[in-house]
């Protein structure tokens, strides 16, 4: 058995940005562990431009905003176990590999979880019909495309708005491909406005919500879908059926953290993200075990990937060099209107100011949001707007919380 | 007149109001001044990045992303598809290594290392 201080899973921008923050905050003997042959998690494949404004205050493509942490990381040395596909993580943080060479065991003081998420796939959709070739996850699509040079096909119809299935619906037109339609579930879209913008309304493609895929034909490949209309119970609205001819189905419904190990290891999970819970420097409730970017909450800038990384790096070499903290904790809950808010909970003896992230139930415009312990207000903030697809973030003072009982609340109110 | 557009600059997405008073623009709703950039040249003169992929001859399996170095006028996107998707190149490609020269007024660069 090896050992190491710090061990991070998962060589994305997470991964890459805990594994320089850890040794920039004096953790020297840290090293990242990824299953693929480079460092960039699905940034690889992210090609489009939009990275980085905010955290570089340059504009880049996502292979671009990849290398720059992946310089960091071999400025600094840190050690990249590539090819390496972790298999096991105890609660006590030994670490089970499989690479090239054989079973990797690693003992180590700290863990960071930066496995990433993966698209929901087709089975976890209902929908009737043959099962042809020609129905492909967005993110597979745009894999095959980018990274290997694959059109999958030329007339495409694709189910979920979110932003891959946006970006694809993009990527499909510059290619020459036709994309028939974009359907959306839900009566608004999960995706960025810009991208709704730039990659739906620049190519004249039709957005259809509150729609489902209600069939697909064909035998051998797609030769078809039928969509319809849902009802607000998402029944669908059987007179609403059409036929639109397409040779190819694309899915972007959605994207799960990629939590094995974590449950392996016996970690708390919150049902709402889909991640561990946390405390402010992304602890989860197993000591000296960190998560941080999409195994956490799914995230949709990768700038604030590389934020919450920062965060669960400099909190993973804290423990390394000064072992763990004991005392006091604040639990933050979801008010109405918002669906959850991260992290979980706060040490009562933090001194630095603690960024709140959330999401909401649903589109609203301008709100004010309330955070409150009790009867007590502690914060208020208005924004122009909120959406699903946004994650909002809120910057709470150490004297506020400080003042809290044992629990927070952030609730919205929609303003007129 | 008074238009309402969204600002693609950043994934921010900000809701603009453009007011177009004869030559004189006024932007609100822009939570940086990038945003008053982009309504302006939306009202005058489209532009957007184009990024795309290139085949690399010498290796199997393998595209290298390439972008535009500036934003081209938005009616050329077609046209600039079309010379990317005629063009392929020989690993080794560098970051920042120029695809293709002078294309509507800038270059089409690399924006991944293949070694
Ligand atoms: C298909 C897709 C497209 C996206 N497009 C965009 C976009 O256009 N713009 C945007 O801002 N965001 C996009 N996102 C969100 C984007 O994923 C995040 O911004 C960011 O990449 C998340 O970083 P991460 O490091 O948490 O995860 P990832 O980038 O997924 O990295 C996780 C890494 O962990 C590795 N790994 C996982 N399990 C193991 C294991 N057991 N052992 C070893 N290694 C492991 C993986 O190989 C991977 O390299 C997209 C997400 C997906 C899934
Ligand atoms: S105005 Fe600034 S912050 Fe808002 S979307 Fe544009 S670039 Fe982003």
């Amino acid at each position: 058995m090896i050992e190491h201080d710090i061990v991070v899973i998962g060589g994305g921008p997470a991964g890459m940005a805990a594994a320089v923050a850890a040794y920039d905050s004096g953790a020297h003997d840290v090293c990242i562990l990824e299953r693929e042959e480079t460092l960039g998690g699905i940034l690889k494949q992210c090609i489009h431009n939009g990275f980085g404004l905010h955290k570089l205050g340059r504009e880049l493509t996502g292979p671009e905003y990849a290398a720059v942490y992946a310089e960091k990381v071999a400025e600094r040395g840190i050690r990249v176990y590539t090819e390496t596909m972790v298999t096991n993580l105890s609660p006590e943080r030994v670490v089970t590999a499989q690479s090239t060479k054989g079973i990797l065991k690693i003992k180590a003081k700290a863990v960071v979880l930066s496995m990433g998420c993966r698209e929901r796939p087709r089975g976890a959709l209902n929908t009737a019909g043959t099962r042809p070739a020609g129905v492909y996850s967005a993110g597979t699509a745009q894999k095959l495309m980018n990274c290997e040079g694959y059109l999958v096909g030329k007339r495409v119809v694709i189910l979920g708005s979110g932003d891959i299935g946006l970006i694809m619906a993009r990527r499909m037109s510059l290619e020459g491909a036709k994309v028939e339609a974009v359907c959306e579930l839900m009566p608004y879209s999960g995706g960025l406005k810009r991208n709704i913008v730039q990659c739906l309304e620049d190519f004249n493609i039709p957005l259809y919500l509150s729609t489902t895929v209600a069939e697909i034909h064909g035998k051998d490949r797609v030769e078809g879908v039928t969509v319809a209309k849902v009802d607000e119970n998402r029944n669908i609205l059987e007179s609403t059926k059409r036929y639109i001819p397409c040779d190819t189905l694309l899915l972007s419904v959605g994207l799960i953290p990629e939590n094995e190990l974590t449950k392996s290891a016996g970690i708390t999970m919150d049902r709402v993200t889909g991640g561990a819970l946390v405390d402010e420097n992304r602890e989860t409730e197993t000591a000296g075990i960190f998560a941080c970017g999409n195994v956490l909450q799914v995230h949709d800038l990768v700038d604030y990937v590389s934020d919450e990384a920062e965060i669960a790096g400099r909190g993973a070499a804290n423990f390394v060099l000064r072992g763990k903290r004991c005392g006091q904790t604040i639990k933050t809950k979801a008010g109405s209107g918002v669906r959850y808010v991260l992290p979980q909970r706060v040490n009562a003896d933090e001194e630095e100011e603690v960024a709140l992230f959330l999401r909401v139930t649903q589109p609203f415009s301008k709100v004010k949001y309330t955070v409150s312990s009790g009867d007590r207000v502690l914060m208020t903030a208005m924004r122009l707007k909120a959406a699903p697809g946004e994650m909002e973030k809120l910057i709470l003072k150490p004297e506020k919380f400080k003042s809290a009982a044992s629990e927070i609340t952030v609730s919205l109110e929609v303003m007129q | 007149m008074t238009k309402e557009m969204t600002c693609i600059i950043c994934p921010r997405g900000c809701a603009l109001k453009v007011e177009v008073d004869g030559g004189k623009i006024t932007v609100t709703g822009n939570s940086c001044k990038k945003g008053f950039q982009y309504a302006l040249e939306e009202c005058t003169n489209p532009t957007r990045t184009v990024t795309s992929s290139v085949r690399v001859e010498n290796r199997e399996d393998t595209m290298v992303s390439v972008k535009t170095a500036k934003p081209i006028p938005k009616e050329k996107i077609f046209e600039v598809m079309q010379k990317i998707r005629e063009k392929s190149v020989c690993a080794p490609v560098r970051i920042g290594d120029v695809i293709i020269k002078d294309v509507f007024g800038t270059d089409i660069i690399a924006t991944k290392n293949i070694i």
